[in-house]
């Protein structure tokens, strides 16, 4: 029945974020109980690789991006070590996370991860890439925000990455804000720089409803490896639907090697009922994709626009205008101190409640 | 007036700031600019304005070191290869100022323990990096009011103003940075993020301090104990300034810091580089200013 669809017989590896982003849209308070029980479904669903850690990876556990349940090492050795086919990964953005903590993931079980850097910065990732390279890890640059590098700059970015012994690039809609259009141009311009062998990757944010077509269009374009997560569990508005994703691939006849009900199941059974509030498009996240905010800023705005009485749209708004970048999360509350203080609201040195 | 003349080692965006400091110095002149590529734009530079060049490194200057009366050189290469031009230039009495995230001398931090430094004559001294110059006062203003179990700090840096060996090493910054936060601002455990931002215009240097006190924190004395350190750093970077905070939230203490340079090589943006500078060079002034009263007076060491 897909014989006319024109990806028809494709194969590509689908690569979970539900226990990675989705720490972001928990607060970072996934049990490790949680975590291996949906890690478990998604190797019995044939899911070949999936990512643990804090939200912002290793060396995330921190003031700035929130303290997680466990320690990251805590997290990986559990899944790891109950994973029949699966291969468990990890986030590590140079300038929060080290070498150090990547050996220290490697020794618990992660062999694979994502080396993650803006997408104009990927100088700043030789040694780490280099490091998982020697310790035989299947090794991802990882470049954010790519809606803000045009795409004959994120295939010079891809070449460095690349250069640095990454076998897979990754376009990265940190903000959820490309279209299918912008998709196109970057994976193609990767696909067009990069050597054959070497992977390209898409990760998608929902924030404009667009995770699935998006990811729908790397694939078109060349990209074998994509993110997604059960439910969407994610930072913003999700990611892309990991169960909504392979039911579309099933539809396309892409070969994904996932057991769609499966996924299904664990997104309606494991996944939807742990969520703190419903992971959808609402009036802060369509803001995130509408202004190119990074998704994860979302929750942080929102405790910040209770504090200080500034409404978190005008807050993503404002961090859009001023280019903040993943990992500034300390200049969200700055900026709603500031325009509380440009709007005459008093802000009170000493938090209440 | 007779100034200590020095060497500045690298001559890239560091040593290249420094000339500008160093040649408005009461007490300090550079003199000799060492690179490793004869054709560096910064060795270039280094030549319009005055000073001597080598491109042969560290050993290319040696030889001059007696005639030129070299007694204090920045090095602003890289961790890697510190050590050893410490070691070189050590054994011919010249004191050095490491730049370097090689850390092998004692960290120093101008207002918070340069003092101790001084009265001590070390041969070299490190200047931890750009980040810790800007937040280990703070937390340092924090920690001596009361105890601060935990300091994290977040320094955000124009993409423009990082150069190419702090983005290849950046695993040694965060490890220096981390550590010092320890050792010279005193918390007990500490943590360094960095952030490489590549907006247009290049976004000011922006810097947030946390600290985790044992107890509640005592919010006047220690908002008085930061705004008079703010005071002190003010005193050598005029661009040092308080944005928001500090504010308090159970035991967690924030601060939140801008840092704008004097623009002198690069733009104001470039408060990293500046702070950098300008502590590197009120540090050299320190020790300038004890051997040039006579109190001190550097010695050949024997290579370690």
């Amino acid at each position: 029945m897909s014989e006319h669809y024109v990806l028809n017989g494709r194969k590509i590896v689908l690569h979970d974020m539900t226990l990675r982003d989705g720490m972001h849209a928990k607060r970072e308070q996934i049990s490790v109980d949680q975590m291996v029980a949906i890690a478990t479904a998604l190797d019995d669903a044939g899911v070949p690789l999936l990512q643990v850690t804090h939200g912002a990876g290793l060396g995330g556990n921190s003031l700035q991006h929130g303290r997680a349940l466990h320690s990251n090492e805590d997290y990986i050795s559990a899944v790891a070590s109950r994973m029949k086919q699966a291969r468990v990964s990890v986030l590590l953005i140079p300038g929060l996370g080290t070498m150090k903590e990547l050996q220290s993931a490697y020794d618990c079980g992660a062999r694979a991860v994502h080396c993650a850097t803006h997408c104009t910065e990927a100088d700043t990732a030789p040694q780490h890439i280099a490091y998982a390279r020697k310790l035989g890890m299947d090794t991802a640059g990882f470049l954010m925000m790519a809606h803000l590098n045009s795409p004959k700059g994120i295939a010079e970015q891809g070449k460095l990455m690349e250069s640095y012994g990454a076998n897979v690039v990754y376009v990265t809609d940190s903000a959820g804000y490309m279209l299918p259009e912008d998709v196109k141009a970057r994976v193609g311009a990767l696909r067009d720089a990069l050597k054959p062998e070497t992977e390209i990757g898409f990760h998608g944010h929902h924030n404009l409803g667009l995770a699935i077509a998006n990811s729908q269009t790397a694939i078109e374009f060349g990209a074998t490896r994509i993110d997604a997560s059960l439910a969407g569990l994610g930072a913003g508005a999700g990611n892309a639907p990991l169960e909504v994703f392979a039911a579309v691939c099933d539809r396309m006849g892409i070969v994904t090697g996932a057991d769609l009900f499966k996924l299904m199941d664990a997104a309606e059974d494991l996944v939807l009922p742990m969520m703190d509030h419903l992971v959808r498009v609402d009036r802060s996240s369509l803001t995130l994709g509408f202004a190119g905010v990074y998704s994860t800023f979302l929750l942080h705005a929102k405790r910040a626009a209770e504090r200080f009485g500034v409404p978190a749209r005008d807050i993503l708004v404002e961090l859009g205008r001023k280019k903040m970048i993943g990992g500034q999360e300390d200049m969200i509350e700055d900026t709603a101190m500031t325009m509380a203080k440009e709007r005459g609201l008093a802000v009170e040195e000493q938090a209440t409640g | 007036m007779a100034k200590v003349k020095c060497a500045l080692i690298g001559s890239g965006n560091i040593g290249t700031d420094l000339i500008y400091k160093l040649k408005r110095s009461d007490v300090l002149e550079p003199v000799w600019m060492v690179g490793i590529d004869p054709a560096s734009e910064g060795l270039a530079r280094a030549r319009d304005m005055g000073l001597k060049t080598t491109a042969e490194g560290v050993d290319g200057l040696a030889p001059h070191v007696a005639a030129d009366g070299v007694q204090i050189a920045f090095d602003a290469t890289s961790a890697y290869v510190h050590a050893e031009n410490s070691r070189k230039l050590n054994a011919l009495g010249v004191m050095m100022v490491d730049l370097t995230p090689a850390a092998i001398g004692p960290l120093c931090v101008p207002p918070v323990n340069l003092r101790q430094h001084t009265a001590k004559l070390e041969m070299n001294v490190n200047m931890i990096s750009c980040a810790g110059q800007a937040t280990i006062p703070i937390v340092y203003a924090v920690s001596r009011i009361q105890p601060v179990d935990y300091a994290e700090i977040v320094a955000s840096l124009a993409s423009k103003s990082v150069g190419p060996g702090t983005r290849a090493n950046l695993d040694e910054f965060t490890y220096t940075t981390s550590n010092a936060i320890c050792v010279v601002g005193g918390a007990r455990t500490g943590k360094a993020l960095a952030i490489i931002n590549p907006a247009e215009p290049p976004m000011i240097m922006r810097n947030t301090i946390y600290c985790l006190t044992d107890d509640e924190p005592d919010a006047a004395r220690i908002g008085e104990s930061i705004r008079a350190m703010i005071g002190e750093v003010q005193k050598y970077v005029p661009g040092y300034k308080l944005v928001n905070g500090p504010i308090f939230d159970g035991k967690r203490v924030a601060v939140f810091l801008e840092v704008a340079g004097l623009g002198d090589y690069l733009p104001r943006y470039a408060g990293n580089l500046d702070i950098m500078t300008a502590a590197a060079t009120r540090t050299a002034e320190m020790f300038a200013e004890e051997i040039l009263s006579g109190a001190i007076r550097p010695q050949a060491t024997e290579a370690a």
